[in-house]
């Protein structure tokens, strides 16, 4: 900073913040999708596949997630039907 | 019995390299025999940065094969005793690295070193899996940008699930954060993740923080390890990092902003 813009202070944009916000939820996103079984995005697809031929869904319509505790396995099925 | 310890990262250009050189060389500098492989096979480039690009005869790669000896294969640093490197092949077959071989020449080693650094490639395929399926600990080198701290959590997934250690189900890979091209004026300005933004979001332990610094260029186009240049804080913190490596506790500096007199920022002197 020389002499000259030692005055014209700019007003800084904080994008690191935006940056942190941002990793926060891919990252934990990620985390939860690597605890899940190989198969499971095939088995969404062919799933969402069927459902379609019946009712009009878009991929972001459904959700597929197995829960693992202690001595047993859920597997947990969301579909969002349109209005 | 040796310890074995990748540095990995994911991401490409963040400093895999560069630290490994560097840490290699510091542990060798207080007296652990160490040798740094590079696993980049068709990108060798630790020689460069070591400075014994001219000496390689043999490679990583003619040494599973058997068409040389360990012996005949490692360099012997000029600078520091008890510093060794094991150059990779600049074959473009990706599959010259098999487990086998490599669990041959690791095995090897182990009785006659204290620590084997393997400096990983860069992605999460076979040669970044190979370079870490062995591994004791960890160091994974991340920048202060989305897309590297985004990598490094995949490694670090990798690390969890395909290691030797995470298939026996053995001590899990001790895992070891080394910030690279940390910026303080940039984080000040709120324009760069801080260390404990990325420590909060990938959650393993500090090993140390390096700043950007001219110097490492300056390094490495001359072939010398970083560390040895006592002058620049980048070879303070790898130092640093170094003493950590070895358990012991040592402050952390250069994260914050150097204080600059009143005439030296009205002359806008850097």
């Amino acid at each position: 900073m020389g002499i000259f813009n030692y005055f014209r202070k700019e007003v800084p944009v904080k994008t690191a913040s935006t940056a942190r916000d941002r990793l926060q939820v891919i990252v934990a996103h990620e985390r939860s999708q690597r605890r899940q079984p190989d198969y499971l995005p095939r088995m969404q697809q062919e799933i969402l596949e069927v459902i379609k031929k019946y009712i009009n869904i878009e991929q972001d319509q459904i959700s597929v997630q197995v829960d693992d505790t202690d001595d047993c396995s859920v597997l947990e099925l969301n579909i969002t039907l349109p209005e | 019995m040796a310890k074995i310890i990748v540095v990995t990262s994911g991401k490409g250009g963040v400093g895999k390299t560069t630290s490994s050189a560097a840490i290699g060389t510091g542990l060798a500098q207080r007296g652990h025999k160490t040798i740094i492989i590079d696993f980049d096979v068709g990108l060798r480039n630790l020689d460069l940065i070591m400075g014994c690009e001219r000496r390689v005869v043999y490679d990583f790669v003619n040494v599973l094969n058997g068409e040389a000896s360990l012996t005949q294969a490692m360099i012997k640093d000029k600078r520091i005793d008890k510093l060794f490197v094991l150059p990779a092949s600049q074959t473009r077959d990706k599959d010259a690295l098999t487990q086998e071989g490599v669990q041959t020449v690791l095995n090897e080693l182990k009785e006659n070193f204290d620590f084997i650094i393997c400096d990983s490639p860069a992605g999460i395929e076979k040669g970044a899996q190979m370079a870490l399926y062995y591994a004791d600990e960890a160091i994974v080198v991340t920048n202060p940008e989305v897309s590297s701290v985004r990598d490094s959590d995949r490694i670090l997934g990798i690390l969890q699930s395909k290691s030797l250690r995470a298939e026996t189900g053995g001590e899990p890979v001790k895992e070891h954060l080394l910030l690279t091209r940390y910026n303080p004026v940039r984080v000040d300005a709120g324009e760069m993740l801080s260390v404990s933004d990325v420590e909060d979001i990938l959650a393993i332990p500090l090993l140390g923080v390096i700043p950007e610094s001219e110097s490492v260029l300056k390094a490495s186009n001359q072939g010398v390890p970083v560390i040895l240049d006592e002058q620049a804080l980048a070879g303070q913190a790898y130092n640093d990092a170094v003493e950590r490596l070895l358990g012991n506790e040592v402050e952390y500096r250069f994260l914050e902003v150097e204080k600059k007199g009143f005439l030296k920022r009205l002359l806008g002197g850097k």
